[in-house]
């Protein structure tokens, strides 16, 4: 009985330095949801930091004076064209760098990790620019592609490599070559792997700032930039600037939830499975 | 046809890729090369004037350069120490009998996958020297309130604490897993012998856990050299040029002042910092004897 005791102030502890540590790194998230339902008379005065009221202005006055609708849709159109894009050029690479044991080429993948993109800033916008590509889909498309396609090819080449490699032998003794042994075979039975890194690349495409910036214009700014732009207005308007981030980071958190599993996995390049 | 494909199976597969990256990233690094060499404006009607090492030379009598530099190097060396530290402590509170530890584990996803943009313009409220819950937590407490993003002195451990708080957890979570794959053995031997919980943390669970970290921090280390967007959205590189980290600079040269020559010379400097540095800590860890 006395073994108890200590075992379970332990516990106890153990909890609250869990579920506080927690609290404490949800707060900011908190903080933005309850500020994001206040006016702007309400954020001013500090005397009523905690009251709650359910005010939709805020996200009215984002869809209606700021037009996120479109902002939402350019967002949604780069990630999922640069996903798709991503998966057709990254799937079959993953496969075979898997497959083949192509380590100089995962090399190359993970240079591409490592490496700076501004330092491709100033080349894409130049070139870009010449080919009448600024303010595109086409080039936020193709940027953005640097940022999917490494992550399909990191969360695949583990995938892959747990594959029975005998189902595609099988497949082509019935006849089929090796390309379309994969698209029959191999990837209807890799459909986890690829859902999840499929959400992953998008909420990073979703999420990229940098090459949006330089290469987003009035007709294809995603929504990084246009909650940016928010604070560029001389009295900023908190209540929106708000909104317009519980807007932004609501889908990223539910499509986070859906892929929690991989995104250890995705975000360390695979080199450890969360 | 169909034999030849088979046959270069493992080309025709990677190829496409390979291509992609070569075009979009390795021609582009060539063409900021040969940009470094160069003064330009990017204008249309002055071409390029070949300056040779002119910009390099600049570069490195550049006040606000050497200044980037130790900016990056401070905000890296700090943000990963402290994200490291915390991140282990994390780590071994959320390794025992949990309740609820599936969800706390998805809660604390959250900060890393949150849009970098909106975490940063949420810190700038939290921030806000009138109206932000910091300050005002602060004055509850009797203390007077700060100036957190627009002091000079400030401003850098401010957006050291945004860094900390959105990949701790990160961290955490990597770790958690290196514990788990530990075997229970030595701990009984340990107990055995009558080491004690911080004996056993230090002479067993830390030497185990060295693949692990080291593979966390590294990886951290490479991003937090290049942080730019949540320093971009809540301070621009000010007050002045008090966070203007080298990743900053590079970008305030190139498409503010179109500086296109002097900002290649930088970029290329910050490219060939960026990759030297990750692959002495890859060889590092090779002869450590951990495979990535």
């Amino acid at each position: 009985m006395s073994g108890n005791k200590p075992s379970a102030i332990k516990s106890i502890l153990t909890h609250a330095g869990v579920y506080l540590s927690l609290f404490l790194f949800l707060l900011p998230f908190l903080w933005m949801l309850l500020a994001s339902f206040k006016t702007q008379v309400q954020i001013l005065d500090t005397s009523k930091l905690f009251e709650i009221t359910a005010n939709f202005s805020n996200y009215i006055s984002v869809f209606n004076e700021y037009s996120f609708l479109s902002f939402i849709w350019n967002s949604f159109i780069v990630g999922v064209g640069a996903t798709v894009f991503g998966l057709i050029l990254g799937l079959p690479a993953a496969y075979s760098i898997a497959k083949y044991k192509q380590e100089g080429l995962g090399l190359l993948i993970l240079v591409a990790r490592i490496v700076p993109g501004i330092s491709f800033l100033i080349p894409w916008f130049i070139i870009f620019s010449k080919l009448q590509l600024i303010d595109t889909y086409t080039s936020l498309i193709l940027s953005h592609m640097l940022v999917t396609m490494p992550f399909i090819i990191w969360v695949m080449i583990p995938f892959f490599e747990g594959l029975p490699h005998e189902l595609e032998e099988s497949a082509r003794v019935d006849g089929c070559s090796i390309p379309s042994a994969f698209v029959r075979v191999m990837l209807p039975i890799s459909g986890p792997g690829i859902v999840t890194s499929s959400i992953l690349a998008f909420i990073f495409s979703w999420n990229n700032f940098m090459f949006s910036l330089i290469l987003a214009g009035d007709n294809t700014k995603t929504l990084p930039i246009a909650v940016f732009n928010f604070i560029s207005y001389s009295e900023i308007n908190w209540g929106g600037l708000m909104a317009a981030s519980v807007i932004i980071t609501a889908p990223v958190l539910i499509l986070a939830l859906f892929a929690q599993k991989y995104i250890i996995a995705g975000l360390t390049g695979g080199s450890v499975k969360g | 046809m169909t034999n030849w494909i088979d046959r270069n199976i493992k080309w025709v597969f990677t190829m496409p890729a390979v291509i992609f990256v070569a075009l979009m990233m390795v021609a582009p690094v060539g063409y900021t090369f040969w940009l470094s060499f160069h003064e330009w404006s990017m204008s249309n009607i002055t071409p390029p004037l070949w300056v040779a090492f002119q910009n390099y030379l600049e570069l490195f009598q550049d006040e606000l350069f050497i200044k980037s530099l130790k900016l990056m190097f401070y905000f890296t060396i700090v943000a990963v120490t402290v994200e490291t530290v915390l991140g282990v402590g994390l780590a071994i509170l959320m390794n025992q009998n949990i309740v609820g530890k599936g969800l706390v584990k998805t809660l604390f996803l959250l900060p890393m996958v949150a849009t970098p943009v909106a975490v940063g313009l949420i810190w700038v409220l939290i921030y806000e020297p009138n109206i932000g819950i910091a300050n005002v937590f602060l004055e509850k407490i009797g203390l007077p309130g700060q100036e957190w993003l627009t002091s000079q002195n400030l401003v850098m451990p401010s957006l050291i604490f945004i860094d900390v708080w959105e990949w701790t957890p990160m961290i955490a979570l990597i770790v958690l897993a290196g514990l788990v794959s530990l075997p229970k053995d030595p701990y009984e031997a340990a107990m055995i012998d009558g080491a004690n919980t911080w004996q056993s943390f230090t002479k067993i669970t830390l030497p185990l856990l060295k693949p692990t970290l080291y593979s966390a921090v590294l990886l951290r280390m490479i991003d937090a050299l290049k942080t730019f967007d949540i320093i971009y959205a809540t301070t621009q590189g000010g007050p002045g040029t008090s966070s203007q980290t080298i990743n900053i600079y590079g970008y305030v040269l190139g498409f503010q002042y179109f500086k296109i020559g002097q900002a290649s010379a930088l970029l290329m400097v910050f490219f060939i910092i960026v990759l030297s540095i990750s692959i002495f800590t890859i060889l590092l860890r090779k002869r450590a004897g951990v495979n990535l």
